[in-house]
């Protein structure tokens, strides 16, 4: 249901525009002249091999590397926000509280009412029992969940999710995605990388295929799966890897 | 095990900085322990200057001549004698730091000692730099010129010992190239003892007993003069010139130096874990974003190891003040050097900090790096050759804790060089690790 509600706030106008982004470690190019765009309330999953640029092009956008060519730009409504950025390993303090870091990052993102939106993303993430415990003595589930909620703070137009799941049980996971359908059906724009193509296809609308920092493939897993050219009822992870085959990766 | 044993040398072997720290620190530690045990006292290279003119070179004692030889030989054998020409070049090679010290024997040394009964004689001994090098000059060049001294005093007993042999027995006696007959006190008293004996008239006998009994005390007494010239054993004073600020007690020497350690310790290892921190917790990513600038990052970093670092050492120096008297209408500027090595420390740490990547890596590196540095800056000039000095100069120079000693000491005992040009040095410091540390924030992300 999330998802057709948020196909539907989808087909408004982009609120990121990315192109021609490029960036190159000494002589091996990481990202190579990548260009899309990601509408209001949609969910783009970034999906490619190891080493294919995942995590570079998503430290890009979120403003943490200066890409050596090619733009990022925001617009329609809080285009003035900061993208927000969930990364792979959990960046957060062990020493402080749950409570603690929440408010520290929700100072330094100049949120306005800071008591109420840390409230909020406590009650979100269902860590409100464990407000006042130290983030080192959290499972690793609730130290992403923690993770997660600092990355939603400001309440940013655009949400980056680098392997979002990965540390999570089924149960936990199953929570992390009806949360991020809930974003996405309040308009939240989400990017995530993820190796896990059956969850791409499971929850993503759109999906980029990278592969050595090339753009191989951008729409929708049903469009991926036929470009792949595997029967109809064939496993999506198999008709990813056919489609990378075909490509010479 | 084999196997765990190959392994182990593989990740080693791709360890290249812990490789390369395991092989060189061992070596640095023990260079420097070795020049520490092998070039101290034993020879430090001194400035000699010889004022005495060429025909004054003798002292005369009677009839007796003492060649200046015989006194500076004894020196020599204790120095690294470095020949100057003059007092201006002597100074120039003191204040360089090229010897320890200068050795000055004035051009009235000889005169003095002949003329003056060993009152007015004085050699010069010219020193600069801190308490531990003017500590270092007193122990070693003193001790030699009171050997020095001690052999001249030989002598000078023998001459005296000599004279009162002939006063006592009688005997020739040199006086100014006059060779004289002397009676005796001894002959002298069996003499009287014989006129007295002859029973002389009573007016011979009341003039002639004090006379007796003067000789009978002289010659039961003579002999404890030559005790008493036994006592002489500084015959030459030494005169200590510092050329640039003031002679530093070494025990409020040892003060600075105990501060500036404990300074460089807490800052440096504080500053380098709380930036580490940020990459340990991978939280350095979600700042970078924009939240803060690395330049605000670092700022923070350094504020506030420097102010804890600032407080630990204040509350040493004051706690110290209870046992080792400090001047403390100099209070105000103990604060100004301590708040420029903390800020300068810090931004060491912070340099430190950039390049490691978790906590533990950087206090090591931290550590190791720190403790090299303050051996260096406490090794005196002419304790080891010029040209190595000159590059443990430099070296101290481009790491804070020289002139960090430097502040605190001029702050605490109102050494040279002064608080300020210390500061001016810290502040070039805090610039270049700063920005040291700027760029290695770029490996952060990477």
């Amino acid at each position: 249901m999330g998802r057709d509600t948020a196909e539907a706030v989808a087909s408004e106008a982009p609120s990121l525009i990315v192109r021609g982004l490029r960036k190159c470690f000494g002589e091996r190019v990481a990202v190579r002249d990548v260009s899309f765009e990601v509408k209001r309330g949609e969910l783009l999953a970034i999906i490619g091999p190891n080493g294919a640029g995942k995590t570079t092009l998503l430290s890009m956008l979120a403003g943490i590397r200066v890409p050596d060519d090619g733009t990022v730009r925001q617009q329609g409504p809080n285009a003035d926000r900061r993208i927000g950025w969930v990364p792979q390993q959990t960046a957060v303090y062990s020493k402080l509280t749950v409570a603690q870091n929440l408010r520290l990052f929700a100072r330094l993102e100049k949120v306005e009412d800071l008591d109420a939106v840390v409230e909020r993303m406590l009650e979100q993430t269902a860590l409100s029992e464990r407000a006042d415990d130290e983030l080192g003595s959290l499972s690793g589930g609730n130290r992403q969940r923690v993770n997660i909620a600092v990355g939603l703070l400001a309440d940013p137009p655009v949400l980056l999710l680098d392997e979002p799941s990965g540390a999570l049980d089924p149960r936990q996971r199953q929570r992390l995605w009806s949360f991020i359908t809930s974003l996405t059906d309040r308009g939240t724009s989400v990017l995530f990388a993820t190796h896990d193509i059956s969850e791409a296809e499971r929850h993503a609308h759109r999906v980029l295929v990278l592969a050595d920092g090339e753009l191989l493939f951008n729409g929708s897993p049903a469009e991926l799966h036929a470009v792949s050219g595997e029967a109809p009822g064939v496993d999506m992870e198999q008709a990813f890897v056919a489609f990378l085959a075909t490509k010479g990766h | 095990m084999r196997w765990l044993l190959l392994k182990d040398l593989q990740i080693l072997w791709r360890s290249k900085l812990l490789l390369g720290l395991l092989i060189v620190y061992p070596i640095a530690i023990a260079t420097l322990m070795g020049f520490a045990l092998s070039s101290g006292p034993e020879k430090p290279r001194v400035a000699f200057l010889n004022e005495v003119p060429e025909n004054r070179g003798t002292i005369r004692l009677g009839s007796q001549k003492l060649d200046i030889k015989t006194y500076t030989n004894t020196l020599f054998t204790a120095i690294d004698r470095v020949a100057v020409e003059n007092r201006d070049e002597a100074l120039q090679k003191v204040r360089s730091g090229a010897v320890l010290a200068a050795l000055i024997i004035p051009p009235d040394f000889t005169q003095k000692l002949s003329n003056s009964g060993f009152s007015g004689a004085s050699v010069e001994v010219v020193y600069n730099g801190d308490a531990l090098k003017q500590s270092f000059v007193r122990s070693t060049i003193s001790s030699k010129l009171a050997q020095a001294d001690a052999a001249l005093a030989k002598a000078v007993n023998k001459l005296g010992s000599g004279y009162i042999d002939v006063i006592l027995e009688g005997g020739q006696l040199d006086i100014l190239g006059t060779q004289l007959k002397i009676l005796g006190l001894e002959r002298s008293k069996t003499a009287i003892d014989r006129v007295m004996a002859d029973s002389p008239s009573a007016a011979t006998r009341r003039r002639l007993g004090p006379v007796q009994n003067f000789a009978e005390l002289a010659v039961a007494n003579a002999g404890r003069a030559k005790d008493l010239l036994d006592t002489v054993e500084k015959p030459v004073a030494v005169t200590e010139t510092v050329l640039s600020g003031r002679r530093t007690p070494l025990d409020t020497f040892a003060v600075a130096v105990a501060v500036t350690v404990s300074l460089m310790f807490v800052c440096v290892l504080l500053a380098s874990g709380l930036l580490a921190l940020e990459r340990e917790e991978n939280t350095f990513s979600r700042l970078a974003r924009g939240l803060v600038t690395g330049g605000r990052l670092l700022a923070e970093k350094i504020v506030l190891a420097a102010a804890c670092a600032f407080a630990v050492s204040l509350t040493m120096l004051i706690g110290v003040s209870l046992f080792v008297p400090l001047d403390w209408s100099r209070a105000g500027l103990w604060v100004i050097a301590l708040a420029g090595g903390s800020l300068a420390f810090a931004a060491l740490g912070v340099a430190i900090g950039s390049l490691a990547r978790e906590v533990r890596a950087a206090s090591l590196l931290a550590f190791l790096l720190s403790l090299p540095l303050a051996f260096l800056a406490l090794v005196p000039s002419g304790g080891v050759s010029p040209l190595l000095y000159d590059v443990i100069q430099v070296i101290s120079a481009i790491f804070p804790f020289k002139p960090s000693l430097d502040a605190v000491n001029a702050a605490v005992n109102s050494s040279q060089p002064g608080v300020l040009q210390s500061l001016a040095h810290l502040a070039v410091l805090v610039v270049a690790f700063g920005t040291a540390a700027r760029l290695g924030l770029r490996r952060f992300v990477q």
